[in-house]
């Protein structure tokens, strides 16, 4: 099982020329957007923003019809007792969930996402992952969330890692397919980068920090350096990928924190749902707590802002 | 290098709206008198001058302009504390007033930070997350000195030296400040400072802290003005030690009419610090490096890394993120919590700044300067940078003391050694690489007072600052700060 004796795609990069990165440094710059003071009518385009990019999830063993079906009507909802609110950019479920998600969402214009691969642990032979793929993108998921497998990572097989994307990447056909890298298993930026690279030389659309199901999830550094990556592929190859942090981020203002960042890094172009997402569940709510507030100065309870 | 095909954009789409810190909570009086012997006293000649707002031109208050004769005034009521109080009061009581003026600032500190920036231009972040925190660190710090000076001088008996002049500059009015006055009291020694004419305002509201604290009459002083009333305190023949930060120039003329004298001196000068980026580096957290090192206070900072160094293999990459970062850089009012670069001090060292820029277009390097906008009123000047310069050049050779940065390539280490110590100066330096035995094989040979591996412009109260060559004479800061304010008898 030696790298070298896994044949590999001549577009594998190789990870011995994977940019170095310093923790100490990430740490700080990631500090450093936290020091921005987003207010007034920034505010409110930031949060705004925020609703339109987020994966609306649920992702549990207990999760049914009747909770898809809920989740999707958040998503065409969110609140409408505030007028001229973006609907969410996806709805994020299990394969098994895809057509009822779909059935729901109608022709409303937004996408359902599933996540595939034997998520969370990616521990499955490679022909279930792609059969789980395939299935998902036939049941009509027009985007799919892959899991790598962290061990094969950890142990160096990167070729292992690099085909195994290529493939479900093949598989997914015309669906969009984010990769999550599971950084919290990951241990280091410097594995954080080079998966970044190996991610998006395989053909992801997307990266992703976290399934949601290991801690720590997405953290401003972790995402900091996954960013920088996505520009020096920019840089080098002028194609864009795009930027998913998942788990952890359930408030507005370090929400907007995540994009002053995305702002500063890769700047306007990545600023659309197309290119940015966040993973989460509880996040919408308080975005929209936060809006109402700043529409009339006082914060409702939470109870009157719908929890599917 | 970069392409219009893959440049990223970051002038368009969605904007920080305006952030103001509120200037309803600070108190500026309309004049200013000198602070002699514990009050508030008017100058005996009754002139005054203005201290202006450098993002707007706008005058902010009248400060008294101290003549020979209050240099006078001021240097006897400090020797009368001396002999009177300072000098017979134990460590430990001594100690007691640092930590009550520390802890003072520390309440007053979003005033200070408030109007350092109104008045000196420094962006609120720094001045809020910098500045004031770190001059209250001073006071902190050798306040637990004052009665453990024997043990930082075993064998040895410390004894203080009596009253010390101190002179600092515009760049870091309340950080100077704390930084000369604390180790002087802590050491037993009674002072009297002049701030920089621009940037007076943080030095009279310490003299309230110091009123509010209960320091004894005389123990600090504050005189104002401009360069005369400095040398009224550098030539008083009552004055025992002199403390001095600011040019070379300036440093240099001390230096002279100390000469014959018996008067103790540290100065701390100019510097025009390499910032050595090895292509093994972490590149991305090494651009920041070089943000902090030149940008930090528009580059008013003597330790700044003007002098880019970068390996070869990396330079073209190095300068498309830098540039792509310059981008990003926000100008403007220094109040606004988002401001990255705030105001040039003041008139005449933008005049400065700009004539380098020529300079530097004159002697044929390729000049670039970031997109943003910057207000109408008020002395400014883009971030910028140099490329295709050598060390023949003025740009390279002299202190700009703003936010210029010259950029030269070099292919070995030993050609990178060379051209870092290739300058008269010699008070920072910057090592940028993952190789841990480059850092110290670095670090040992670049001929400078402080060498940062992997970060830029860190300062803390227990560490020692100071330079080689034409950056100054002696160590303030930490352990070794105290030496500069004792005589030690066997």
């Amino acid at each position: 099982m030696s790298i070298a004796a896994v044949p590999n795609d001549a577009r594998m990069p190789g990870m011995s020329q994977v940019a170095l990165v310093d923790e100490v440094g990430v740490k700080e710059r990631a500090a450093r957007f936290q020091t921005r003071s987003i207010k007034k009518e920034s505010k409110i385009e930031a949060l705004h923003m925020v609703l339109s990019m987020i994966d609306l999830t649920t992702l549990e063993g207990m999760d049914t019809p009747g909770k898809v079906k809920q989740l999707c009507q958040k998503a065409i909802h969110l609140h409408d007792a505030v007028p001229d609110l973006p609907h969410v950019a996806a709805v994020c479920v299990y394969p098994t969930m895809v057509v009822v998600a779909k059935k729901a969402l109608g022709d409303h214009n937004i996408n359902v996402a599933s996540v595939a691969t034997a998520f969370p642990s990616g521990m499955a032979p490679r022909q279930i992952k792609l059969e789980e793929t395939r299935i998902a993108v036939d049941d009509g998921a027009d985007e799919i969330d892959m899991v790598i497998s962290r061990g094969a990572f950890l142990q160096g097989e990167y070729g292992f890692v690099f085909d195994e994307i290529a493939a479900i990447k093949e598989a997914c056909g015309k669906a969009h397919l984010k990769v999550i890298l599971e950084t919290g298993e990951l241990g280091t930026l410097d594995r954080v980068r080079r998966a970044s690279v190996l991610a998006m030389h395989a053909g992801a659309d997307f990266i992703k920090t976290s399934t949601g199901k290991i801690q720590p999830a997405a953290t401003l550094p972790v995402t900091l350096v996954m960013l920088q990556a996505i520009r020096d592929f920019y840089y080098k190859t002028g194609k864009m990928i795009g930027m998913k942090p998942a788990g952890g981020i359930s408030n507005s203002k370090l929400a907007i924190h995540y994009l002053v960042m995305l702002r500063e890094t890769l700047g306007s172009a990545w600023m659309t749902p197309e290119w940015y997402r966040f993973g989460a569940s509880s996040l919408a709510n308080d975005v929209l707590m936060q809006l109402q507030k700043q529409a009339t100065g006082v914060y409702q309870s939470a109870d009157y802002f719908s929890k599917d | 290098m970069s392409t219009d095909s893959t440049k990223l954009a970051f002038n368009d789409g969605w904007q920080y709206a305006p952030a103001p810190e509120s200037i309803d909570h600070i108190q500026i009086d309309d004049h200013y008198g000198l602070f002699i012997n514990g009050e508030f006293v008017a100058p005996e000649i009754d002139r005054y001058f203005e201290s202006l707002n450098p993002a707007t031109e706008k005058p902010l208050s009248n400060i008294a302009l101290a003549s020979e004769k209050d240099v006078d005034r001021a240097v006897k009521a400090a020797r009368k504390a001396y002999t009177g109080v300072w000098s017979k009061m134990s460590g430990a009581d001594r100690g007691k007033y640092l930590f009550r003026i520390a802890r003072i600032m520390q309440e007053c500190a979003r005033e200070f930070a408030t109007i350092e920036s109104l008045d000196g231009g420094k962006p609120i972040r720094e001045s809020r997350d910098i500045d004031i925190p770190l001059a209250a660190a001073h006071f902190f710090y050798y306040a637990g000195w004052a009665d453990k000076l024997e043990y930082a001088f075993p064998a040895r008996t410390p004894v203080s030296l009596g009253v010390v002049g101190q002179i600092i500059p515009w760049n870091f009015p309340l950080l100077m400040a704390a930084w000369k006055i604390a180790p002087a009291l802590a050491c037993g020694n009674t002072v009297v400072l002049k701030p920089a004419e621009t940037t007076s305002l943080t030095a009279m509201k310490l003299a309230e802290v110091f009123r509010d604290a209960g320091l004894p009459p005389g123990v600090v002083n504050i005189v104002t003005g401009a360069g005369p009333t400095g040398a009224a305190i550098v030539n008083h023949p009552d004055v025992n030690k002199v403390a001095f930060t600011g040019s070379t120039e300036v440093g240099k003329i001390i230096q002279r009419s100390l000469a014959g004298t018996d008067k103790k001196y540290t100065l701390e000068l100019g510097g025009k610090a390499a910032n050595i980026i090895f292509a093994d580096a972490a590149i991305d957290e090494a651009v920041e490096g070089i943000v902090n090192g030149i940008f930090f206070n528009q580059g008013h900072v003597c330790c700044a890394g003007s002098r880019l160094l970068v390996q070869e293999s990396v330079a073209d990459e190095v300068v498309r993120k830098l540039r792509d970062r310059m981008e990003t850089l926000i100008i403007g009012d220094p109040l606004d919590k988002n401001t990255d670069i705030g105001a040039i001090n003041s008139a005449g060292q933008l005049e400065t700044i700009e004539s380098y820029l020529s300079i530097g277009q004159a002697e044929g390097a390729e000049m670039y300067q970031s997109d943003c906008s910057v207000p109408d009123q008020g002395y400014w000047c883009r971030p910028t940078i140099f490329t295709g310069v050598s060390q023949s050049n003025r740009i390279v050779q002299e202190e700009i003391f703003g936010p210029v940065l010259a950029i030269q390539t070099f292919r070995t280490l030993e050609e990178g050694l060379t051209k870092a110590n290739n300058t008269p100066y010699g008070l920072s330096g910057g090592v940028w690489t993952d190789k841990g035995s480059k850092v110290f094989k670095m670090t040992q040979k670049i001929r400078a007072g402080v060498i940062w591996a992997n970060t830029f412009n860190k300062f803390d109260p227990t560490s020692p600052f100071g330079g080689y060559k034409e950056s100054g004479v002696g160590r303030e800061g930490g352990m070794h700060g105290l030496g500069a304010y004792l005589k030690l008898e066997a």
